[in-house]
C-alpha cells in the first residue's frame, strides 16, 4: 500500500495536462452558464439555487483538475464568505426594505415607492433581486463546503 | 447526553407526524391547495407578477418565506461546517519544522 502511494506520488497522477487544458478552457463557459441559468429562470427552468451549484462547480473543478491552492488563488476564502454574506443580505434586506417602505415582508410591490416602475414590474424585478441573492450564497456555500470537506478543515491540499 | 439527544429527536419527530393527521387526504379535490390557490397561481401568475414561469414565480414571490428560509437553511449548514472543521494553522517554531 505505502509503495503504491509512493509510485502515485512520484508519477503525479491526477495532474493531466489533458484535464487541466480542458478544465481551463471550460471554466469560463461553466461560469457564463451559471449566471445565464440565475438571470434567465423568470422564462425557463433554472433560478437561484441552480445557477448557483454551476458557478460553485466551476472553482470545485479548478480544485480537482489543479489542487486546492489554486482554486483559493482565483477566490480568496475571504470574498467566498463575504459573497455568501452578502447573498443572505440581499435576501433579507430585499425582504425587509418592502416592510421599511411601507408594504409587507417580502412584498416585492411596496418598493414601487423607492423607484416607480409599477407595482408588478416591481414583483418581477424583486424576484430577480432576491434569485440573484440566492445564487451567490449557494455558490460561496457550495465552494466553502468543498474546501473544507475535501481538505479535512487543513484548507492546503485538498484532494 | 446522547440519551437526551435521542429524546429529543423522538419527540421531535413524534410530535411532526402528529402535526401530519390534520393534513388533507391525497388528492383531495376539496382541500385548499388544489380548489382555489391552485387555480389562482395557474391563472393570474403572469398577470400579477409579468414572469412567464409560474414555478419561479411562486417560488420567489407567493412562497417567498420558504426560499428565504432554504436560503438561510443552507447557510447555517455552511457557517457550521466551517466553524466544525476549519482549522487555522498554528505558527510552528522554526526549529521544530
Amino acid at each position: 500500500m505505502k509503495l503504491l502511494q509512493e509510485r502515485t506520488q512520484k508519477q503525479q497522477i491526477g495532474q493531466s495536462l489533458i484535464i487541466q487544458t480542458a478544465v481551463r478552457q471550460l471554466v469560463p463557459f461553466v461560469q457564463l452558464f451559471g449566471l445565464y441559468v440565475i438571470v434567465h429562470g423568470h422564462y425557463s427552468p433554472g433560478g437561484g439555487f441552480q445557477g448557483g451549484v454551476i458557478l460553485g462547480s466551476s472553482f470545485v473543478m479548478l480544485a480537482l483538475a489543479f489542487d486546492q491552492s489554486t482554486s483559493m488563488r482565483l477566490m480568496s476564502e475571504r470574498a467566498n464568505v463575504m459573497l455568501g454574506n452578502a447573498g443572505v443580505l440581499i435576501f433579507t434586506g430585499v425582504a425587509a426594505l418592502c416592510a421599511i417602505v411601507g408594504g409587507l415582508f417580502l412584498d416585492y410591490s411596496a418598493l414601487d415607492a423607492i423607484i416607480p416602475l409599477g407595482p408588478v414590474e416591481w414583483r418581477s424585478f424583486g424576484i430577480f433581486l432576491v434569485e440573484v441573492g440566492v445564487g451567490l450564497a449557494v455558490m460561496s456555500i457550495m465552494i466553502s463546503l468543498f474546501w473544507d470537506l475535501s481538505s479535512a478543515g487543513e484548507m492546503d491540499e485538498g484532494l | 447526553m446522547k440519551a437526551l439527544a435521542l429524546i429529543a429527536t423522538l419527540v421531535t419527530g413524534v410530535i411532526l407526524l402528529y402535526g401530519t393527521m390534520d393534513f388533507p387526504a391525497w388528492g383531495d379535490p376539496q382541500s385548499p391547495a388544489s380548489g382555489t390557490l391552485s387555480t389562482h397561481y395557474i391563472e393570474k401568475a403572469v398577470e400579477e407578477t409579468h414572469v412567464p414561469n409560474i414555478v419561479t414565480a411562486v417560488l420567489g414571490d407567493y412562497r417567498g418565506y420558504d426560499t428565504m428560509f432554504e436560503t438561510v437553511v443552507i447557510y447555517c449548514a455552511g457557517l457550521v461546517v466551517i466553524s466544525v472543521l476549519r482549522r487555522t494553522k498554528q505558527k510552528q517554531p522554526e526549529k521544530k519544522a
